[in-house]
């Protein structure tokens, strides 16, 4: 028997069983049952993990004990959460469309680096972000080296700096998106018709796109109001809400983690649901125009200045600062660090181990919830269940990106710890589920949405079973997003820090470890931390490389 | 003087040429169609003029002077493009005003421009309406209106009528032409469709690989095509290789695989080889032998009913086929196999030289 016979037997046993799962998904009861199975297990591993667990802990107190100073740190550090996650946002939408603009606009080999490059703040786990901007804007070895003092100190400038960084690339993601599939023709009939480039963009392109910004500014004020394991590095002795929680958990204050996270939650909802509800309906009157002056803004010094400075705030605010950690790396490498760190002696068992641990588990909250999420998606997009159940069920799927990570994480506990004893690496694996539920499911159905359903109706005409319909022509024309929602919930796992140090009890992902090592709670060298934060860098980042290059091509770039 | 003129103007894309060496003057006034088949260069000449594109060589001028570096929003030529392009965040009366106030205009002016603009196109009681809401008749009109109130003097109409119902488009495209009439507009309406182009335009161009094969009025053009390749786009007809063998006076003797056929004689060389065209309108079959020119026997091999008359396609004695449409009129019907004589007049036929590169690379509409 030769191998070639044997994979020609494996490959026509996957051939039969392929049919065999076409043939089962002609049967609308089948069909009926996975979306119901969907749904299940959005409802019971999603949503109710994150909530149920807080307010059951909330319903088990006998008593708030939350004395006056408390309750007044409380009320500070929540408004300073939602002040600093709204600049942040403002300030992130203002900087980011410029940059995806060059990258989309001045088509070139450099906006395709620039382009991989704002990629890069993702796959930097946020705790070793927070670290490297630490280090960047506020250690001695840092920007201080040119100015002889350090320019920020740890507290609310630095959280202000570490959120801009880290809620960057996913505005120039979704605004690239959103560029892309922007039919240019709106704005070139805005200037034949006489207006300039940049009143032709004010008026015509901006307010067509408004949907797509509000989304992104969306996921970077959830992002800010939600980010803990990061925050912490650089807060100092400041608190917004998740410090704050973090804090009170460590101080022992049970009543201040539940009520802190509760009030995190609702008002992060109201003010949702407010700025969905009323952005869209501010009439912005786009119909005044300053010809003379917008003309100006149009000419060619200024668009190359607006550029570099988008450019410049792009390179000094976010890629230095997150690549900063990288610098002593390198140095560590050339000494004795780097082959103590091979070779896994000293602290580097630990550290290697709990890698293995991260990677593990990414990838199994990759593969269950693209297998869960992907029947998700196309419920909500092909409006499934009725327009009212797909639009609640749209609502429920952001919840666990609006909760803060760390009352995600307290809920999480509380939940899974009172569901009987599951091994602890699977309650880790359902934590990051929860977490990164949603990045996967937004993605794809944002994308399946954009598939006409004629394509679908004439392949099923055409004789082809629901499965067959979906592998051959809905999978193949959403690949990118699912893709990049893959990339998402794998780099969010993997950096996952306020959740998952809530759950575990013994076992440590890379980003607790580090943060232990950052922290000093295990005794490190500078020189060795800055290694092992180094590491996670380069390997998330060829993953994501090597992700890329199994996946797809670029999507088409469209000319008007 | 001419409004707008292009001179040697040379358009590439990576190695292929688009347009080639193209020179054309457009009066004001004109109502120019252009007509010519997917990829014969007829949205690129449309997106040089609007300035979306620039020539990689040539000029070309508007009013006599040099507008090759001018900005898109400086050129007055407004581009409308297939699907219309209408601001779907903004009304049917700020898309119309948004012309007037991109150059400027006090909004109390710009709107008083839009309303009277609507009126015109007779879509005043949709004046608040987003486009999504209109039909498409109505958002092609709407297109129009801005383009109008935008005070452009050149109208750059991309297939203007091609996303619009068969009927309503017999009805659009006469109003398309008296809106741009009324207003003094001059317009370039770019289509591939023979009828509509014979229709509306004062001038006709016919466009293939980036060069003009014919310009001119369209009853000339039908009547005198410039080429093989501009009476096949426009009207169609059927083609024969054939050799001069004979000139007496005004005729030529053409044979033409056997058969010998009557032609104008233009300055025909003897033995010099040919290419025929008849028109089907101007064949004509009957059962007995009319007293014509060209008379010669044939089966018919197919027919085609169409309403209001009915195509035949007759395979002539030489094997070569010939096809002739018959208003329903004619009480006479034929039926395939019967036989027929198939005749037309000398001065029907179209004679072409015989192309450098073949009849059937002539026939090619891409």
């Amino acid at each position: 028997m030769s191998g070639a016979d044997s994979r020609v037997d494996s490959s026509s046993t996957l051939t039969r069983l392929l049919l065999f799962l076409e043939r089962v998904s002609a049967n609308p009861g089948i069909i009926k049952a996975v979306y119901s199975i969907a749904v299940l297990f959005f409802l019971s591993i999603v949503i109710t993990p994150a909530v149920a667990g807080i307010i059951a802990q909330m319903l088990s107190l006998s008593s708030l004990e939350l004395n006056g100073v408390v309750l007044t740190r409380m009320e500070r550090a929540v408004s300073w959460s939602f002040i600093i996650g709204l600049v942040v946002s403002t300030l992130d939408v203002l900087a980011g469309i410029p940059l995806a603009w060059v990258i989309v606009r001045k088509r070139g080999r450099w906006t395709t680096i620039l382009d991989s490059l704002a990629d890069i703040p993702f796959v930097v786990p946020t705790v070793a972000l927070g670290f490297s901007i630490l280090e960047f804007w506020s250690s001695p070895l840092g920007i201080a080296q040119l100015f002889g003092y350090s320019l920020v100190t740890p507290g609310s400038a630095l959280i202000m700096l570490l959120h801009f960084a880290f809620s960057f690339p996913v505005i120039v993601r979704v605004m690239v998106g959103e560029f892309l599939n922007y039919r240019e023709t709106y704005e070139v009939a805005a200037r034949t018709l006489g207006a300039s480039t940049f009143t032709a963009v004010r008026t015509v392109t901006f307010p067509i796109l408004r949907p797509g910004i509000l989304a992104a500014f969306l996921l970077a004020l959830a992002r800010s109001l939600s980010e803990t394991g990061a925050t912490i590095v650089v807060a100092g002795a400041f608190e917004n809400g998740t410090v704050f929680i973090s804090n009170a958990r460590s101080a022992g204050l049970t009543s201040a983690v539940v009520v802190a996270s509760l009030i995190l939650i609702v008002t992060s909802l109201v003010v949702f649901a407010l700025i969905k509800i009323i952005a869209p309906r501010i009439r912005i009157t786009p119909l005044r125009v300053w010809p003379k002056f917008e003309r100006k803004l149009g000419r060619p010094p200024v668009v190359a200045a607006r550029d570099a400075a988008s450019i410049t705030i792009f390179l000094v605010f976010v890629l230095f600062p997150c690549l900063f950690i990288a610098l002593p790396a390198i140095l560590a490498v050339a000494s004795g660090t780097g082959t103590e760190a091979i070779a896994g002696t000293g602290p580097w068992g630990a550290f290697w181990s709990s890698m293995l641990l991260s990677y593990t588990i990414a990838v199994v909250a990759t593969v269950l919830n693209i297998i869960s999420g992907l029947p998700m998606a196309i419920l909500i997009a092909r409006n499934r269940y009725g327009t009212r159940i797909t639009r609640i069920v749209d609502v429920l799927v952001d919840l666990p990106i609006i909760v803060p990570s760390l009352a995600l994480g307290v809920s999480l506990n509380f939940f899974w710890r009172n569901m009987g004893s599951l091994p602890e690496f699977w309650v880790i694996v359902l934590a990051h589920m929860t977490i990164t539920y949603s990045y996967f499911v937004r993605a794809m159905t944002a994308s399946i949405q954009e598939v006409q359903p004629e394509l679908e109706d004439a392949a099923k005409t055409l004789g082809a079973r629901p499965l067959r319909v979906f592998r051959r022509i809905t999978l193949p024309l959403t690949k990118y997003a699912l893709l990049s929602g893959a990339i998402l919930v794998f780099t969010r796992s993997v950096d996952e820090t306020g959740a998952t140090s809530a759950v575990s009890k013994t076992l440590k992902t890379a980003p607790i470890l580090l943060v232990s090592w950052i922290k000093g709670t295990v005794p490190v060298t500078p020189a060795e931390r800055a290694l092992g934060v180094g590491f996670l860098v380069v390997t998330s980042f060829l993953a994501l490389v090597v992700l890329r290059l199994v996946a797809i091509r670029q999507p088409s770039r469209k000319v008007t | 003087m001419a409004l707008l003129s292009f001179v040697n103007v040379t358009k590439r894309f990576g190695k292929i040429l688009a347009l080639d060496r193209l020179s054309i003057e457009v009066n004001d006034g004109d109502y120019l169609c252009i007509l010519g088949p997917t990829g014969s260069g007829k949205t690129t000449l449309l997106k040089l003029m609007a300035g979306l594109l620039n020539p990689d060589e040539g000029t070309i001028y508007f009013d006599g002077k040099p507008v090759n570096e001018v900005n898109i929003q400086n050129r007055n030529a407004v581009y409308v493009p297939q699907r219309y392009a209408l601001f779907p965040h903004l009304t049917v009366l700020e898309n119309v005003a948004f012309g007037p106030l991109a150059r400027g205009k006090p909004d109390s002016v710009a709107l008083e421009t839009a309303s009277k603009t609507l009126d015109l196109v007779r879509l005043s009681s949709r004046a608040q309406a987003l486009p999504n809401e209109l039909s498409g008749g109505m958002q092609q009109r709407v297109a129009l209106a801005r383009g109008l109130a935008s005070g452009a003097r050149l109208l750059l109409l991309d297939e203007p009528l091609s996303a619009i119902d068969a009927r309503l488009r017999l009805d659009l495209r006469h109003k398309i032409r008296d809106i741009v009439k009324e207003s003094g507009l001059t317009a370039i309406h770019v289509t591939h469709d023979q009828d509509e182009a014979m229709s509306v335009g004062d001038e006709i161009m016919i466009l293939r690989h980036g060069r003009i094969q014919d310009l001119g009025p369209p009853r000339r053009v039908y009547r005198k095509p410039a080429g093989i390749s501009v009476a096949n786009l426009f009207g169609g007809a059927s083609f024969f290789e054939g050799i001069v063998e004979n000139t007496v006076g005004e005729t030529a003797l053409i044979s033409a695989r056997g058969l010998i056929i009557q032609a104008p004689s233009r300055t025909l060389t003897l033995t010099s080889p040919v290419i025929l065209g008849l028109r089907k309108e101007r064949v004509r079959i009957s059962r007995d032998e009319p007293d014509l020119d060209n008379v010669f026997r044939g089966e018919i091999r197919s027919v085609r009913y169409l309403g209001n008359s009915k195509e035949y396609l007759i395979r002539l004695s030489n094997g070569d086929s010939i096809a002739s449409r018959q208003f329903a009129d004619n009480k006479v019907g034929f039926k395939v196999r019967d036989q027929v004589s198939v005749s037309f007049r000398e001065n029907d036929v179209m004679v072409f030289e015989y192309p450098v590169l073949g009849l059937s690379r002539e026939l090619e509409v891409t």
